[in-house]
């Protein structure tokens, strides 16, 4: 029986699964992240941005996931916004 | 003047009231002047694991009523020298009582007893609040489990935002057989995620279950691994410097004599 759990363990001790699961779903607890904050976010983010560029605005997408940080690779909150351009708006022409 | 504590978790069936009720009769035990709040109101708890619930004529809602006097809703244990609890009322609910009054009823009663222990309420809301509110430390009791350790964590951002800094962590019911296969967080990795300071470490202990059966605070049985964790939580808060306990020595005597002759798995 002990050879089978063995090769069970893929992912690891079932308290890594805990520990990891438990980090993620506190860096959204502690950020209070609601979609009221994030809205928030994405209305500033369009209003700046069209200054410049002509977005898909229904496209635009902001959430908060983590991320490895470059440096040591210790998983870090990070806000990811997704915005896709329509056009560039040149402003030198104008 | 005394301290007021509050024992909180956010979670509920941590083990909030046993800790409480055993850390009170472990600083009575140590000389000091005790009084334990239960601030659970409507969930009256901490009278039936003390062992005291057969004589409470007046509870905490009386004596902020002003129906009794604050001495005549003390009951004394009459088995522990200095120790005193408060009892919550079973018939009202969170809203009978306001944080003011409540921090008017601490300070009262930090006049007359070196320590105060409050038995928080599970939850934020109202309970919460009030057994807060007249509190200058805060212990938050955890389970090595995630749903205990993830309101741990909103209960401490809680607490800072009340102005109740440095809250201290006791890790209630780690199981160290499985900690040991991997199969349970273990101290470090709880200290790591809540990032605050650990009090004590209390085992999984079937003597706790019988000890609250019977009404008596399993911190007065000396042969019980949780009673030691509790008695040395309790000499911590006195400003004792007490070395956390080797967990290792969970062992029996006849597990400890199988693993020299090599019988042991």
């Amino acid at each position: 029986m002990d050879f089978l759990k063995f090769f069970n363990r893929d992912t690891g001790p079932s308290k890594n699964v805990a520990k990891e699961r438990l980090k993620l779903v506190l860096v959204h607890d502690r950020t209070n992240c609601s979609p009221h904050f994030l809205d928030m976010v994405k209305d500033d983010i369009i209003k700046i941005i069209s200054d410049y560029v002509e977005i898909d605005e229904s496209g635009l997408e902001v959430k908060l996931t983590k991320t490895k940080r470059d440096s040591d690779d210790t998983m870090m909150p990070a806000l990811v916004a997704n915005i896709p351009i329509k056009k560039m708006k040149d402003k030198s022409r104008t | 003047m005394g301290e007021a504590i509050v024992i909180t978790s956010g979670k509920g069936g941590v083990g909030k009231t046993t800790t409480t009720a055993n850390l009170g009769t472990g600083l009575s035990q140590l000389g000091y002047k005790v009084a334990v709040i239960d601030a659970d109101i409507g969930l009256r708890n901490l009278d039936v694991v003390m062992g005291l619930e057969n004589r409470i004529v007046y509870d905490l809602v009386d004596v902020v009523e002003g129906v009794c006097r604050l001495k005549q809703a003390l009951i004394k244990d009459k088995r522990y020298e200095g120790l005193f609890l408060l009892p919550a009322a079973q018939t009202k609910d969170k809203n009978a009582v306001s944080p003011e009054q409540m921090r008017k009823l601490t300070n009262d009663l930090k006049e007359m007893f070196d320590y105060v222990l409050v038995d928080c309420p599970a939850g934020i809301e109202q309970g919460f609040k009030n057994a807060i509110a007249g509190a200058d430390k805060a212990i938050v009791v955890t389970t090595p489990e995630i749903s205990a350790v993830r309101d741990a964590d909103r209960i401490i951002g809680l607490l800072e935002a009340s102005e109740l800094r440095d809250p201290l962590l006791v890790i209630n019911r780690i199981r160290i057989d499985m900690v040991k296969r991997g199969d349970m967080m273990n101290i470090e990795d709880m200290i790591d995620i809540l990032a605050i300071d650990l009090l004590g470490v209390v085992p999984d202990d079937e003597a706790i279950v019988i000890s609250t059966n019977k009404g008596e605070p399993v911190v007065n049985e000396n042969t019980s691994l949780a009673g030691q964790a509790y008695r040395n939580i309790a000499k911590r808060i006195a400003g004792e410097n007490v070395p956390f306990m080797n967990m290792e020595s969970n062992e029996s005597f006849v597990s400890k004599l199988r693993k020299l002759f090599g019988l042991a798995k």
